[in-house]
């Protein structure tokens, strides 16, 4: 298991060498995607423990330079496809805390009242299409976006998250081939944080990369990238971004990270090899970042500033979702059917 | 007015929808080229194009994932399932994806799109070609599900499942691709929920869908031209939504009921409007509600244990005359 720990160094893609420069305002705002998805997950863990947030919940502690690096290079316009580990992907496009809380808590203040909870977490107005609980389901539904988007001559691009564990399904192979074959405008994003629910993914596969060694069956490159460098993550998405509005199809990136939590609520993640976890705190994406950014000169006060305002801004979502009344019961039989209502009969 | 046999009116149905929206797009397996299994999209490629009439790999769940993500940001898709059996290998989305997004997500999204299929038997193709999948798609809250049984109906209805915001399973009866019946010329446009009674009768309400409608016309003129039994024939044509008011209304008039189902009887259609009956015009019956469906088996090949399996009319005729001189 050793070997298979450690991230990969960057590889860079499509035979472009040169790196994208990222401006000091794209790096600061990317530090703030950071620490607003670290600090926010914190906080769903907080409030599961006081049991106000009940059901189950899959975080994304430790994996956060995905979501940023990607929100970071995706436009206005551009649609998200997320899975039951959501949230990141979810506050990343912009979407508010207390909207993203008060779902996880059932609230009426909820991004979708409470009827969809944690691992459906969808705002159509910020580009997040769906968060998606069934292994594999929106891969194909992504393909489907993009291909809209190619037909009506839309410059839009889809960008799918899954997990490792994803890349053994039927649907991952068959959105890959539709999308490959008709020159989709999408972006494949697998998070490889190493298991899949309580299974490393090792275990269960002939091949080292779960994604990147399947892109050769659809005629795509081979990308592994370090997930917890926000920086490669972001310049690994521009590239395929382009690549993608350019008309040139689609990219599938494997991004290799780390989960620090369970792979839900329920799950205390006991079948880690001891030390695990610890080497790879080590490689924390934000204790990492920080280091960068000073080497580029920001001084420490600044990030921590940043680190308080976001902590200001959970805490008053937190007491904005404590106020706010449980989920109105009258929206149980509502937007069954696009008349609004349930009713199958006359 | 032009006589077109069921499979015409397929392509017609779907030609007449793409040339009005350009929203509406089509794929699905040998549609294109081929002009699709049953010869039903014939011409369709030539009259619209590649981009909009589109051949897919082998991949179910690719067809209908594709056509759901297109359906969210925009299109209107229809999506062909070549036969109806095959639901079970993409079946994800109609049992988890399109009925529940829309209430998953407090109404934010709509999916607007059909899934055509060739369903049911009489073909000879065994078990796993020729069933009768009504029941795999009604059970889910959020999707609609409808079955014509003539060329007009397969028209107007197709045209009305395109037009609706919700996600529609069009099935298709293969075994009547090659019927024929009249219909009118210019647009046709008609109402999802709309039973059809398609023949007044004051003893006995015979229910019935897809290839059992005929069945059970014929099975009505043979009741009562040899036994003096006048039977109200009615296409349900609509399972969800249903039109439960038409079917009450009828079984008020004759205080009989009896379904004609090609599903195997376990939690056929038939099953959950007998229950409604049952619920809701106890009074107005005369005799138990019966159900006339195909046993509890897989569909075999051979035909002779085929044409067994599958509600005859001579069975419907003596299931109707033994209960009703009772």
């Amino acid at each position: 298991m050793a070997n298979k720990l450690a991230p990969s160094p960057p590889t860079t893609i499509h035979g472009q060498s040169d790196a994208i420069e990222i401006p000091l305002t794209k790096r600061m705002e990317m530090y703030r995607l950071l620490s607003l998805l670290r600090q926010s997950e914190q906080r769903a863990y907080d409030l599961f423990l006081q049991n106000l947030i009940k059901g189950t919940s899959h975080l994304s502690l430790g994996q956060e330079a995905v979501a940023a690096g990607a929100a970071a290079a995706m436009q206005p316009g551009d649609l998200s496809f997320c899975t039951y580990r959501g949230h990141a992907h979810t506050l990343a496009r912009g979407v508010p805390v207390e909207k993203v809380l008060g779902e996880l808590m059932g609230r009426d203040n909820g991004l979708m009242r409470g009827k969809g909870g944690s691992m459906h977490l969808t705002s159509i107005e910020h580009g997040v299409m769906g968060s998606y609980a069934i292994i594999g389901a929106h891969l194909p539904i992504a393909c489907g976006a993009a291909w809209r988007a190619q037909y009506k001559g839309h410059k839009d691009v889809s960008v799918c998250f899954f997990g490792d564990g994803t890349t053994n399904i039927g649907a991952f192979h068959e959105a890959l081939n539709f999308a490959a074959y008709m020159k989709l405008p999408v972006v494949f994003v697998c998070e490889n944080n190493l298991y899949m629910e309580y299974t490393p993914i090792a275990d269960v596969i002939p091949v080292k990369h779960p994604a990147a060694d399947r892109a050769a069956a659809y005629g795509l490159d081979r990308i592994v990238v370090d997930g917890n460098d926000v920086d490669v993550v972001y310049q690994t998405m521009s590239q395929a971004f382009a690549r993608a509005r350019a008309g040139k199809g689609p990219s599938l990136i494997e991004c290799l990270t780390y989960r620090y939590s369970g792979h839900s609520r329920a799950d205390p993640a006991k079948y880690r090899p001891a030390g695990e976890l610890d080497k790879w705190k080590e490689l924390d994406p934000i204790k990492a970042y920080r280091k960068r950014l000073g080497s580029l000169g920001v001084q420490n006060d600044k990030l921590d500033a940043i680190d308080a305002e976001i902590l200001k801004l959970i805490d008053d979502a937190t007491k904005a979702c404590q106020a706010a009344p449980p989920t109105s019961t009258d929206i149980l039989f509502t937007d069954v059917y696009a008349d609004g209502g349930c009713a199958w009969r006359n | 007015m032009a006589e077109l046999t069921y499979r015409e009116a397929v392509a017609r149905g779907i030609a007449q929808e793409m040339a009005r929206d350009e929203n509406v797009v089509f794929l699905g397996e040998d549609i294109a080229k081929a002009g699709g299994v049953f010869k039903a999209t014939v011409g369709l490629l030539e009259q619209f194009g590649p981009k909009r009439v589109v051949d897919t790999a082998i991949s179910e769940q690719a067809i209908l994932g594709a056509a759901m993500g297109a359906a969210m940001t925009g299109l209107k898709p229809i999506a062909e399932i070549m036969f109806a059996d095959f639901i079970a290998v993409c079946y994800d989305y109609i049992a988890n994806e399109f009925p529940k997004t829309r209430y998953m997500t407090n109404g934010q999204v709509s999916i607007p799109l059909v899934v055509r299929c060739g369903n049911g038997g009489g073909a000879r193709f065994g078990a796993q070609h020729s069933q009768s999948v009504e029941n795999w798609c009604m059970q889910f809250p959020g999707l609609k599900v409808v079955a014509p049984s003539s060329p007009v109906d397969v028209v107007g209805l197709l045209a009305a499942a395109v037009r609706d915001p919700d996600p529609v399973i069009f099935l298709e009866h293969k075994s009547l691709y090659a019927t024929k019946g009249e219909v009118p010329d210019g647009e046709i446009v008609d109402r999802l929920g709309v039973a059809k009674i398609l023949r007044p009768g004051k003893d006995a309400t015979i229910l019935a869908l897809g290839m059992m409608v005929p069945r059970a016309l014929q099975a009505a003129a043979t009741l009562q031209s040899e036994h003096g039994i006048d039977c109200e024939v009615i296409d349900v044509r609509s399972l969800v939504p249903l039109d439960t008011q038409c079917i009450l209304g009828s079984v008020a008039r004759t205080g009989r009921v009896f379904t004609v189902e090609e599903n195997p009887r376990q939690l056929g259609w038939g099953a959950e409007l007998v229950s409604i009956i049952a619920d809701e015009s106890f009074y107005d019956l005369d005799g138990p509600p019966i159900r006339i469906t195909t046993p509890n088996i897989p569909l075999p090949a051979a035909d002779a244990l085929e044409d067994l399996a599958i509600p005859s009319v001579s069975r419907v005729v003596e299931t109707i005359r033994r209960s009703l001189s009772a």
